[in-house]
């Protein structure tokens, strides 16, 4: 039998690792009950970008919780490194997005300026015409109208970030314990009672919800509504390149190792399975934005399912019926992870240093 | 057909990464991550361990092209370049 253990993550992905790591390093006993290689996860199948542009143009305290995790990744980097000796490969220098409509570019223009808005000093980004960017970026495909930047927006190795993640918090002294669904969580009068699905129970004093689209099941258990849903995304892997590409952006970027990893669809789908139509568009849209690709083959394609609230931005949930358990959901998991690992953890700790959250409430949406 | 100059017989009907297997066991590309060497493996066209420059086309897995009379064979060295004529 598994020992008594006071704090439980119910979801070994980014946002659960990072969270157990974090409650680690405050001196907290953290058990990981990570579900079965079926579930579907996003931390497995996503595309890597730290990134802010467009993070919260309507939403201030989004633009500016996603401009401090952006800041921290560097730190945050080098103390997994520390802990891990793994490099996430963290490359910071800068991404674009590009625009091959018009009106599209100037709609996203006028969004980052409301973000600048929010963010004030320290947010700087830049929108290029046609002319600039084909003088920044010889090589670049006519049917770019335009572009943005931001010298914040960078990107990681997210399959290692996922491992990194793991060891660290197993070197702060997290026990992880994989292939461990949880079918039922109860709150008691002490603390609660988790369920697991091969019969075995675990009473823990404090639950965070971590499980991804799993908490949509879990989180009315613990009181929560958890309104969560799938929104599908997939992409292309290239076979390796010897040549750097000499920009990243938000739907290509090239991996630390070589290959290039063209992405960006969403839709509206509970599956994971690839459609030729995406595929295609991917593959078309990477040829528009850098014609020498033409020739470079596709050696694989994913779907996978991000984990979207009704407004896409992240819930951090304290129940209010049941003290001790806690919600923590978001798409953009990579981009957040530095602050789920220390600013949220203080949150959950309810320490006097930690941020206001209330903004990520999930009680905004049945309020609007 | 040829590899890295020197003739290579093969039979009608046989894979490009089954000549070159059958010819010696150097290996036939280096790996992009390590440069370690590497030669067919599964010939079944998973493992991509069977890369090969055929005609001036990089990164081509030996084992899923048959081998033609002519064909110009390369080893592969780490990963291709962007663009034609690599
Ligand atoms: C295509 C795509 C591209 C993306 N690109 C980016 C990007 O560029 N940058 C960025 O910041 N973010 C990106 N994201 C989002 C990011 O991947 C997610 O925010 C993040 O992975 C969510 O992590 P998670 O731990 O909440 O969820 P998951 O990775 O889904 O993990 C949930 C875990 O909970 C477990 N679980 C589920 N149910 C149970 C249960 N009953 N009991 C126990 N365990 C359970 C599962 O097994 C799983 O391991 C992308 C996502 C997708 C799909
Ligand atoms: S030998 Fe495995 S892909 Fe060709």
């Amino acid at each position: 039998m598994v020992p008594q253990s006071p704090t439980a993550i119910i979801g070994g992905g980014i946002v659960g690792l990072a969270v157990a790591l974090g409650l680690a390093t405050r001196g907290h006993n953290v058990l990981v009950l990570d579900g079965s290689d079926q579930d579907m996860r996003a931390t497995q199948g996503n595309f890597g970008l730290v990134w802010l542009q467009g993070k919260g143009a309507g939403h201030a305290p989004y633009a500016r919780w996603s401009f401090q995790a952006a800041q921290a990744w560097a730190g945050f980097a080098d103390w997994l490194s520390s802990l891990t000796g793994i490099d996430v490969a963290l490359c910071q220098q800068g991404g674009y997005e590009f625009f091959t409509d018009a009106r599209e570019f100037e709609g996203f223009g006028q969004e980052l300026r409301q973000q600048a808005a929010a963010l004030g000093e320290g947010f700087s980004f830049e929108c290029l015409s046609q002319g600039d960017l084909s003088h920044r970026l010889p090589g670049i495909g006519r049917a770019v109208v335009g572009a943005t930047f931001c010298p914040l927006d960078g990107h990681v190795n997210p399959l290692r970030l996922h491992v990194a993640l793991r060891k660290a918090g197993q070197a702060e002294g997290v026990r992880f314990v994989g292939d461990a669904r949880v079918a039922s969580v109860r709150a008691k009068a002490e603390g609660f009672e988790i369920l697991r699905e091969n019969g075995e129970t675990i009473c823990v004093s404090r639950v965070v919800l971590c499980a991804g689209l799993g908490a949509a099941h879990l989180g009315p258990q613990l009181g929560f509504c958890a309104p969560i849903r799938a929104q599908q995304g997939e992409l292309l892997i290239t076979e390796r390149v010897a040549d750097r590409l000499p920009f990243l952006s938000s739907t290509i970027r090239q991996v630390d190792e070589g290959g290039l990893q063209i992405g960006g669809t969403k839709a509206e789908a509970e599956n994971d399975v690839e459609t030729t139509e995406h595929m295609v568009g991917l593959a078309q849209h990477a040829v528009q934005v850098w014609p020498r690709l033409a020739d470079i083959r596709v050696l694989r394609s994913w779907a996978a399912l991000r984990v979207m609230t009704p407004d896409g931005y992240p819930i951090y949930q304290r129940s209010t019926d049941y003290p001790g358990a806690f919600l923590v959901t978001c798409h953009s998991g990579v981009t957040l992870a530095p602050l789920h690992a220390t600013r949220l953890a203080e949150w959950i700790d309810e320490d006097p240093a930690a941020p206001k959250l209330e903004a990520f409430d999930e009680r905004r949406f049945a309020l609007s | 057909m040829s590899f890295e100059g020197a003739e290579v017989l093969a039979r009608p009907g046989e894979s490009v990464a089954a000549a070159l297997l059958g010819r010696d066991s150097a290996a036939t590309r280096t790996t992009p991550v390590s440069g370690a060497g590497r030669t067919p493996f599964c010939m079944m066209g998973v493992c991509f361990d069977c890369l090969v420059t055929i005609d001036g086309l990089p990164n081509v897995q030996a084992c899923m092209v048959e081998a033609r009379e002519g064909m110009v064979i390369r080893r592969q060295h780490g990963a291709r370049r962007i663009g034609k004529g690599s």
